[in-house]
């Protein structure tokens, strides 16, 4: 009996794990072999701009909140001081998103288009399980080298949900998730106060304490705080809805009036320049 | 490849499901030497501890740090799990649900990395289910079970996966069959998995006997679980550098 199938079986496993792990293996030796060659000339790969974050997500009675930090960081540097994490998956889902930006960036615009293009096969609203899968499919197919650690929320038509998702292709469902460095902070803070069946003022309240603390508590999370509520029919992407940091404002000026400083002596020299030659280009505008 | 991969598993025991190998630091050592030579921090996947802001457990490999045990009785099988889900030190989910249905009466219990299995009991269901739709027939258990060895041996290097298939058909009854990493498939009357069943091997077998009920299985393993569980949760605390959670 086993015999018969087996022909089967290698086909199948040959089918589906080499889509897996064929572009892996491939991937893996050709950068493994790129980075050594970049090393033995003495250079060393770019650095890839991390957000370091505090995400997190929460269901509640009517649907979702998403919640984001918007500190963007390169090593030590601040290099974006309002970048926007919470990411458009479909109408109905959203996706905030941790690791390295350019990573989170692409991952969720392919997803976006992959679903867009399946919600048009299908004829429905896309469901969350379906971005689900599709980002964990993808994420261990490249076996945790696209550092993407995602927050996905949404409402279908089977209710709300809330994934998280890791960088080596492994997810959770759970009613509340936190990711990124600040996600202790902001766990701490779920932990401490979440009950299911929340009211969306309350859940809203919740969310952005839970950001606040990655905020005041983490190095790599700062500035605003982002929140996406999702719920059947209607999404409020409220960017921002807690300026925590706002700018100080100077209060003194360095302008100084005309005659603060005395004027001893004024020379004017007018330069004379005479046109030497005028070309004309025309820019084809057809 | 191999022998690259080689070194990075040397960390792993090869008999229980202990886990915790950091796949991503290869080539590490020349990168953190060029580092220090240049006092300039390095970033990317291999960051260095000291000039990181994202800590280091972020960007770790999810890991069930486990105990999952499956025992078989006359009429079916009794399955446990913990459900604690590690990303180093950090609990990333205190619920996890690790017993995963493969089809209606066939169960897996996962252990090692948390996306490996996942993805293997994915594609194993897949399988399964179009084996069981052309059969027009419910699916053995030996079936799943050899599903699991097929994807877990020939992918050995790349997967950390300790596996306990366990179920019932109406040929054999309850059975449990143990795929451990590196893909052996063995048929046993009680296994028990992941890193914290070292705690438990002699429990078990003082207190196994064939011919037990149904409820005295159910006994057995929440007690077994409990156990480990608490001897785990110890460790730990002793530990905290340690590779085991």
């Amino acid at each position: 009996c086993l015999r018969l199938f087996s022909g089967i079986w290698s086909q199948l496993c040959k089918c589906l794990f080499k889509s897996l792990f064929f572009l892996t293996i491939t991937f893996i030796f050709r950068n493994a072999l790129l980075e050594g060659e970049a090393n033995k000339v003495g250079c060393s790969l770019p650095a890839a701009r991390k957000t370091g974050t505090t995400i997190c997500g929460v269901v509640f009675k009517d649907g979702i909140v998403l919640g984001a930090d918007t500190r963007a960081t390169e090593g030590m540097i601040v290099a974006d001081k309002n970048c926007s994490k919470i990411h458009y998956i479909s109408p109905n889902i959203y996706c905030c998103g941790a690791g390295t930006a350019a990573d989170t960036e692409m991952t969720t615009q392919i997803i976006s288009s992959n679903l867009e293009l399946h919600a048009l096969s299908t004829g429905r609203l896309p469901r969350v399980a379906t971005a689900n899968r599709m980002l964990k499919q993808m994420l261990f197919r490249y076996q945790g080298y696209i550092g993407a650690a995602l927050v996905l929320g949404g409402v279908d038509c089977n209710g709300p949900h809330l994934y998280s998702i890791y960088p080596h292709g492994s997810t959770d469902k759970l009613p509340y998730v936190t990711m990124g460095s600040g996600s202790l902070a902001a766990m701490a803070v779920f932990e401490d106060r979440y009950k299911p069946d929340m009211e969306e003022e309350d859940a809203k309240r919740l969310v952005r304490d839970a950001i606040a603390a990655g905020i005041f508590n983490d190095l790599g999370s700062g500035s605003n705080i982002d929140l996406c509520v999702i719920t059947k029919g209607k999404v409020d992407y409220i960017r921002p809805h807690d300026e925590a940091n706002k700018k100080g404002v100077r209060t003194g000026d360095y302008k100084y009036k005309r005659g603060t400083t005395g004027v001893l002596t004024k020379a004017v020299t007018p330069l004379a320049l005479e046109v030497v030659e005028e070309t004309v280009q025309t820019m084809d505008t057809s | 490849m191999k022998a690259s991969s080689r070194l990075l598993n040397s960390s792993l025991s090869k008999l229980d499901g202990s886990i915790h190998e950091q796949r991503m630091r290869s080539g590490t050592t020349l990168r953190e030497k060029m580092a220090a030579a240049a006092m300039v921090p390095i970033f990317g996947q291999n960051v260095s501890d000291k000039y990181d802001l994202v800590p280091d457990w972020t960007s770790r490999e999810v890991s069930t740090g486990t105990t999952i045990m499956a025992v078989e009785y006359d009429g079916g099988v009794v399955i446990g799990a913990d459900s604690r889900t590690t990303t180093g030190a950090y609990i990333a989910n205190r619920v996890t649900d690790k017993l995963t249905p493969i089809h209606d009466r066939i169960f897996c219990c996962r252990s090692g990395s948390a996306a490996d299995t996942q993805a293997i009991a994915d594609v194993v269901t897949y399988q399964l289910g179009f084996h069981s739709i052309e059969l027009d027939e419910p699916p053995l258990v030996e079936t799943a079970a050899n599903l699991f060895k097929a994807s877990c041996y020939r992918y050995r290097e790349e997967l950390t996966a300790g596996i306990l298939v366990a179920g019932w058909d109406r040929r054999k009854g309850g059975q449990v069959y143990c795929v451990p990493i590196g893909g052996m498939l063995v048929r046993q009357p009680v296994s028990v998995g992941g890193s914290g069943s070292s705690y438990i091997y002699g429990f078990m077998d003082s207190n196994y006997k064939p011919g037990l009920s149904k409820d005295q299985c159910l006994e057995l393993t929440a007690a077994a679980l409990s156990l480990a569980m608490e001897r785990r949760r110890l460790q730990w605390r002793r530990g905290q550098t340690g590779k085991h959670l």
